[in-house]
């Protein structure tokens, strides 16, 4: 699904995040990208969403070489990523809109979605992740929680085959987190999608991430990956594993403190 | 602040110049009876002509700084390369007062309509381009990154997030200068026109000795920068909900 093939990135005038840096990520797979803050994970999930481009290196989605944006990535940062301005219900349907103003160019849009359909997904979403009761208000007035959900909302409306997720509930409370989190599990059981989620939490990076890539806070040259193949099971969470990858991980980012 | 509220500070604003027009008993200050009687006789006739006169020439110039101020503010905003060139003139023009500008502008473009919009036109629009710049440069990188993620290009990013930013920076611009833009229209008005609010109030006060058309006059223009103050507070109501809901 996603292919780094020696991939270099430096912002301007700064030291080297990535170099030569390859990894696959297969599809249907659940990764976490873990490290400290400062570490380029972040940077990592932009240069996959084709937001920055590589200084050297190509980035693959689906075959194709990334240039842009795809139109069937869905991003979901930490938070300010929804339209002030917009109620609940127009930020959810943001993304049609955007493909309506280009029409079916192939470039910004892939397809150009009935209105009918559209109404029916917008509607679908906003029930499922509970927005119901807020859809007419705009994000000043919802909860962190509600927020995140309204993002979730707006990615998913869309049908996205690879779901990138950069701390996307670092800023909720615990149990809204674990609310959210079951959420994404529960998705992506019910599909094929592809995800990848940057945190800093060991504990969330345990329990979403099948696949744990560990950053340093230095030139990353190779990847480093930890399998934890039961994430996402039903009381993983409780379970020895969960807790033996937890100790495992919290041991591998105490080398480089 | 409730409707009501203000409509109460009007009656006691009416209250202490009619007990300050009976306090004094001389021509220089007539009655609020008085000059309203005046003032709906005269808004039908001379008084309405110049009205529309000085109505225009505001609207005019209000039209013409928001569609040259806030794309530029935009641009400016958006580019920080652009932004690099233009600031520091903006930096030294910005707070110069324009009013000082009225006679240069007056000898390049000589003394018709055309002078008198130039100069409430060249205070509006730095207003409105410094706010929307502002508000443009101050739109999160997320939010970008995020709409972007949706599939948008420079041209829908325009449309879905900056456009729609800078809309409340807009009509707080015009909102902040309303006040300096008709006391500028007054002051350009006096000077060898014979058509507008600030002659017929000048003509009135100052040769014809009328006093109450001349108070029926400074009441048209208070209405007139009131009126237009109202406006753009019910328009940002009206187009940016999201900023009055708490």
């Amino acid at each position: 699904m996603i292919r780094l093939e020696e991939l270099s990135f430096h912002y301007p005038s700064k030291p080297l995040i990535f170099e030569r840096f390859s990894l696959e990520i297969g599809g249907g797979e659940a990764w976490a990208v873990l490290g400290p803050s400062g570490c380029g994970k972040s940077t990592l999930l932009y240069l996959a969403a084709g937001l920055r481009a590589p200084t050297a290196g190509r980035v693959w989605v689906n075959g194709a070489i990334l240039e842009r944006p795809r139109p069937s990535t869905g991003l979901i940062l930490q938070d300010f990523g929804l339209l002030p301005w917009a109620t609940v219900e127009e930020n959810v349907r943001l993304g049609f809109k955007i493909r309506d103003f280009y029409g079916p160019d192939g470039k910004h849009a892939p397809e150009t979605t009935p209105p009918a359909v559209m109404d029916e997904r917008v509607r679908f979403w906003i029930e499922r992740l509970g927005l119901e009761p807020v859809r007419g208000q705009y994000p000043g007035q919802l909860s962190g929680g509600q927020r995140q959900r309204t993002a979730i909302a707006r990615t998913l409306v869309l049908n996205p085959d690879l779901l990138l997720m950069d701390e996307p509930f670092a800023s909720l409370d615990a149990p809204t987190r674990e609310n959210l989190q079951k959420i994404v599990l529960q998705l992506r059981q019910e599909s094929s999608l592809t995800s990848v989620i940057v945190t800093h939490s060991i504990e969330e990076a345990a329990v979403l991430g099948q696949k744990i890539l560990i950053l340093r806070n230095r030139t990353n040259r190779s990847a480093e990956v930890v399998d934890n193949p039961e994430a996402g099971g039903q009381g993983y969470a409780d379970s020895e594993g969960y807790r033996r990858i937890c100790s495992q991980l919290r041991e591998i980012l105490g080398e480089t403190a | 602040m409730k409707r009501s509220h203000t409509f109460w500070a009007l009656l006691a604003l009416m209250g202490a110049w009619q007990a300050l027009a009976m306090v004094i008993q001389r021509p220089i200050l007539p009655s609020p009876v008085v000059v309203l009687g005046v003032f709906f006789a005269e808004i039908f006739g001379e008084l309405g002509g110049h009205f529309l006169a000085s109505l225009w020439r505001v609207t005019a110039s209000m039209v013409i700084s928001i569609l040259l101020a806030a794309p530029a503010g935009l641009a400016l905003g958006q580019s920080q390369r652009l932004n690099q060139i233009f600031a520091p003139v903006i930096y030294l023009l910005y707070p110069i007062p324009k009013v000082v500008f009225v006679p240069i502008v007056a000898l390049f473009l000589g003394i018709n309509d055309l002078s008198k919009i130039v100069m409430i036109f060249l205070i509006l629009f730095f207003q409105i381009l410094v706010l929307v710049r502002d508000q443009a440069e101050g739109i999160r990188p997320e939010l970008v990154y995020s709409v972007r993620s949706l599939g948008a290009g420079r041209r829908a990013l325009f449309r879905f997030v900056y456009w729609p930013a800078s809309l409340p920076a807009v009509l707080t611009a015009v909102r902040q200068s309303i006040g300096t833009a008709v006391a500028v229209l007054y002051v350009v008005e006096l000077v060898a026109t014979s058509r507008g609010l600030g002659y017929y109030i000048y003509i009135h006060g100052s040769t014809f000795m009328d006093y109450s058309k001349m108070y029926a006059g400074v009441l048209a223009m208070s209405l007139l920068g009131l009126g237009l103050y109202f406006l753009a507070d019910v328009l940002h109501r009206r187009l940016c909900p999201w900023q009055f809901i708490r």
